[in-house]
């Protein structure tokens, strides 16, 4: 029984592995499609049909560039800056409960890798040693402007963590657990006890901030100062090219996704969906239409994050950092203050 | 001051009001604008495949026109030359000889006419210059290339066909 339960989840993993990868990828394709079509453009059309090619094509440009490493560098810290930035950014799949449980013969699988009594903990902790990759990077490239722009997006990640971190705590009172697929099972269906069961009707402010945090953990618009490669330099990739300029990139699209699939998990309901237990269909047919949902839920998302991208300009430096701290933290606690006191309420 | 329009607008370095420092308003106004345009059609035209549509008198490449028998009008004066502001063209005349009559209308012709597609800046005065009615500007656009010495016209390539399906009709440029 032991066997096939790790082949089990060497399968999911695999899978969930290389669909992270699969959607980052299509994630330039659908960012510079959105970008064009926000701005009355058509964007890439030429490779293949509709440009969906224009990916790969990209993919195969970076393999194909000048691959230079700063003499003056820190060589090893230097290669495996990017390395460090990619695995963090995959590690943090692993915890997503994609879907229910599947019923194969009179065994059940649960779609998530490892259901880890810590999970959102775990999220937290990973996360947080991508700023490693960032800073290890623009440390090691030996170049004032890498070094200044590595500073810039860690104090900006380290800032923004912080109100992050906070308003989830506001989330766990009212779940009292930290395991990801125990705290989508608390959201099933849409509709429990006289009102929504899904945590964002429960805590809209609390997501709201949750979601601007989120918007400067992953260095999108309008938080995107750790490139700003218009009016501050490249940032802490300044010295990069290559693959090496492309890990980075692409570890950004991989934290996009992840954090959309985060926030579609902890506020949206993960897989759950409207009439779940109404449709009158197998288990099977419940979790695969359920795990249709959460990625049309992690899509959306991932719209939104775009869609804001070509809305809003970015922050000035010392505006970041007001929000960061004198509002998003401040927000944070009151608004734990205010669900413990809810709670408090409801209890008596 | 009197003010020549009314889109002046005047700059205050006023402190924001509540609801202009909570951001959120002004994000979602933005998120409706760029909404509106995802859904707007894209101006864009597909380059090679189709092309945008020149006014008729827009000033393209030469041409060097024949009369109605196919012979050339140019007979070398060098008044295009002369005019031209950046010096683009050069030419080398040579006498008509006996039996060449239905190649060129004059008794004096361009042996050589050559057009500098890099200097010439379109301006149209050679078209102006010319008595003889024989160089006009055309709608279409000299193509890009990859070596200097392409961008030098000769006659081989200025010079329009004698059949009637390869004369460049040039009367909009004519009658302006």
């Amino acid at each position: 029984m032991e066997w096939i339960f790790l082949l089990d989840k060497t399968i999911i993993a695999f899978i969930a592995f290389s669909i992270t990868l699969l959607i980052a990828t299509y994630s330039t394709y659908a960012e510079r499609k959105i970008a064009a079509f926000l701005q009355d453009r058509v964007g890439p059309d030429r490779a293949g049909p509709f440009g969906m090619f224009q990916p790969l094509a990209d993919a195969g440009k970076f393999f194909f560039k000048e691959e230079i490493i700063p003499a003056t560098s820190n060589k090893f810290l230097f290669i495996i800056g990017p390395g460090i930035a990619m695995t963090t950014a995959l590690m943090t799949s692993v915890v997503i409960p994609w879907g229910g449980t599947l019923e194969i013969g009179d065994r059940l699988v649960s779609l998530q890798v490892s259901d880890l009594n810590i999970g959102v903990l775990y999220v937290f902790g990973v996360v947080s040693l991508g700023v490693y990759g960032i800073m290890i990077g623009g440390w090691a490239s030996n170049n004032k402007f890498s070094l200044l722009g590595a500073i810039r997006a860690s104090s900006q990640m380290i800032s923004y963590e912080l109100g992050m971190g906070l308003s989830l705590i506001s989330l766990i009172m009212l779940t009292g657990t930290l395991s990801m697929s125990e705290i989508v099972e608390q959201q099933h269906g849409f509709w429990a006890d006289g009102y929504f069961s899904w945590y964002f009707f429960k805590q809209p402010i609390g997501f709201l901030i949750f979601i601007v945090c989120a918007f400067a953990e992953c260095n999108r618009t309008p938080f995107d100062l750790a490139e700003c490669e218009a009016e501050l330099v490249g940032g802490y990739h300044t010295e990069y090219s290559s693959m090496k300029l492309g890990f980075y990139m692409f570890a950004e699209y991989i934290n996009m996704f992840i954090s959309s699939a985060f926030m579609a998990s902890l506020y949206f309901g993960g897989y759950n969906f409207p009439f779940m237990d109404d449709l009158g269909l197998s288990q099977n047919w419940i979790t695969i239409i359920g795990v249709i949902v959460f990625f049309l839920k992690i899509f959306a998302f991932i719209f939104f994050f775009m869609w804001i991208r070509w809305t809003i300009p970015r922050f000035r430096y010392d505006q970041l950092m007001r929000l960061g701290w004198q509002v998003m933290m401040p927000a944070a606690l009151l608004h734990i203050f205010a669900t413990g006191a809810v709670i408090l309420f409801n209890q008596h | 001051m009197k003010q020549l329009t009314n889109r002046s607008k005047v700059v205050s370095d006023k402190s924001m009001t509540m609801a202009e420092a909570a951001y959120l308003p002004a994000v979602f106004t933005g998120l409706g604008i760029t909404l509106k345009h995802f859904f707007r059609k894209p101006a864009t035209l597909k380059y090679p495949e189709q092309k945008r549509e020149f006014t008729a008198v827009y000033r393209g490449r030469h041409v060097l026109k024949r009369d109605e028998n196919g012979a050339e009008r140019c007979t070398a004066c060098g008044l295009c030359a002369v005019s031209c502001p950046a010096e683009a063209i050069t030419m080398v005349a040579d006498e008509r000889k006996k039996g060449e009559e239905n190649l060129y209308r004059e008794e004096k012709y361009a042996a050589i006419y050559e057009i500098n597609m890099l200097r010439c800046i379109f301006c149209g005065l050679c078209e102006e210059a010319c008595p003889k009615q024989a160089i006009f500007l055309t709608t279409e656009i000299a193509p890009a290339s990859y070596e200097r010495e392409d961008f030098i016209w000769g006659k081989d390539r200025l010079v329009e066909g004698v059949e009637s399906t390869k004369r460049i009709d040039i009367t909009a440029r004519q009658d302006r």
